[in-house]
């Protein structure tokens, strides 16, 4: 008799391959896709795996968001104090506060807004071609071109001056570490904070153009609320899109059959785009919400207070929605994967990532048809030990 | 088919306007969804209708 899997302690992330979830998450969804999870500090709270009950748990409205009310999922985490989303984090919030603050922000997120950008995003991803070239063969590409671009965009959008990027680089990158101490992560953010502040206080007295400066003349924004936005966005800004990048054209020089169908027709990026990142799923850990009420879901009853873990990589692996959901295979319609979430903390720039993605693509296998690996896949360091996963580096040549 | 959306819980992700651009766009001060055309005769319109709202996040769409 084959044994019913056993409930996991803290989230999964042992992998087994590149791409792949981990196979204990695969194996739940097959056969228990809503499973009791032990967390860390011994709560025994719920852990989802399956398309249908990940889009539930992110669209209904009796979940909440808020970190008060989290147990910590992470084995490598230390058990901390519960504290409360800073002022400006919205992505923490529930309503009416999420609310407030999310829609002083989407008008500038907009499809038709994101389009404009995009001959000034096609001048970035040229420019940063130009400087991995300059590098020669071996180059990283992560560090000329997948983690260049997207944070001078969310720079240059937000109004933060990039030659001073390095009093944020190397902070944001640490808060996302999952050693990261409670306390490290909140002397990181106290730094980045006090960086930001200082910028928003010299933009208030003289505005540019740029969106920080709209923000302060925004009567309704606190300068507190302000400056936690303005580090969201820069976050979430930089580490995203930046590993799908360098993540995904790993996975197109491994699928060469793909990488060909796509040079072969180059409307399909689109398509691969979001193909990308359903097969990637580069949120890889979480995220969690909490019921605020007694509730049922997938037959089971969620108590008030106890906390449900979402695997979005197995749930874009879910066969109910995806045919042959194991194959990269960028012809496919993989819309509506949950790699931005779904609900209202849907992702906010999503729109921007996608054109700095399409773009990305299109002028990287334009400029380099021979594009290739400098090194062998396994030599390649994988970020198994961040909050976001893809790779460190990327050694390529052409 | 009519089309409704509900402007009080968009979220502005823009998953409309994106899919069905003839008959979905988002307004410049808050990017909520505003309906181009609620009644699309075209069948591929109708489908891209369907499309959007299984994919809108915050569940403001509705076909009647």
């Amino acid at each position: 008799m084959i044994q019913d899997p056993p409930v996991p302690h803290g989230f999964p992330i042992e992998r087994h391959d590149r791409y792949s979830p981990p196979a204990s998450l695969t194996e739940l969804r097959q056969r228990r896709p809503m499973s009791r999870m032990r967390y860390l500090d011994g709560h025994d709270g719920w852990l989802v795996t399956s398309y249908e009950l990940a889009r539930k748990v992110l669209s209904d409205p009796r979940f909440s968001n808020d970190p008060v009310r989290m147990h910590p999922v992470m084995t490598t985490q230390e058990i901390e104090e519960p504290l409360s989303a800073p002022p400006g984090i919205f992505l923490r919030m529930d309503p009416p506060d999420h609310t407030r603050l999310r829609r002083m922000l989407t008008g500038v997120f907009t499809v038709r807004r994101m389009k404009e950008l995009e001959p000034r995003v096609t001048e970035i991803v040229r420019s940063q071609l130009d400087e991995l070239e300059k590098h020669g063969p071996g180059a990283d590409l992560v560090e000329h071109f997948a983690l260049p671009v997207p944070s001078l965009v969310i720079c240059e959008l937000l109004g933060v001056p990039y030659e001073e990027r390095d009093s944020f680089q190397v902070d944001t990158a640490g808060i996302l570490r999952l050693d990261t101490t409670q306390e490290e992560r909140m002397e990181r953010m106290e730094r980045i904070k006090v960086f930001l502040a200082g910028l928003i206080d010299r933009k208030r007295a003289e505005p540019t153009d740029d969106l920080l400066s709209d923000l302060t003349q925004n009567p309704e924004l606190e300068r507190d609320e302000l400056i936690g936005i303005a580090f969201l966005l820069l976050l979430a800004g930089h580490e995203t899109t930046a590993n799908m990048l360098g993540l995904g054209t790993l996975a197109l020089l491994e699928h060469p059959e793909q990488l060909r169908l796509l040079r072969s027709d180059p409307a399909l990026v689109d398509s691969a785009v979001e193909e990308l990142m359903r097969f990637l799923s580069i949120l890889h850990i979480g995220p969690s919400r909490a019921a605020t009420e007694d509730l049922e879901l997938g037959g089971n009853l969620v108590k008030a207070g106890e906390n449900v873990a979402i695997s979005i990589a197995a749930a874009n692996r879910d066969s109910e929605r995806f045919d042959d959901p194991e194959d990269l295979d960028l012809r496919r319609r993989a819309i509506g994967h949950l790699a931005f979430g779904h609900g209202i903390h849907q992702c906010l720039g999503q729109q921007l990532a996608r054109i700095e993605m399409r773009i990305g693509w299109t002028e990287l296998f334009s400029r380099f048809p021979n594009l290739r690996l400098a090194v062998s896949p396994d030599e390649i360091p994988l970020r198994t030990d961040m909050v976001i996963y893809g790779v460190h580096r990327l050694p390529v040549e052409w | 088919m009519r089309i409704h959306a509900d402007r009080t819980v968009c979220v502005g992700s823009g998953m409309c306007a994106l899919t069905a651009p003839t008959l979905f766009d988002q307004d410049d001060a808050e990017g909520r969804v505003s309906v181009l055309d609620a009644t699309p005769a075209d069948e591929t319109d109708r489908e891209a209708a369907r499309d959007a709202v299984d994919l809108c996040p915050a569940g403001a769409l509705s076909i009647e």
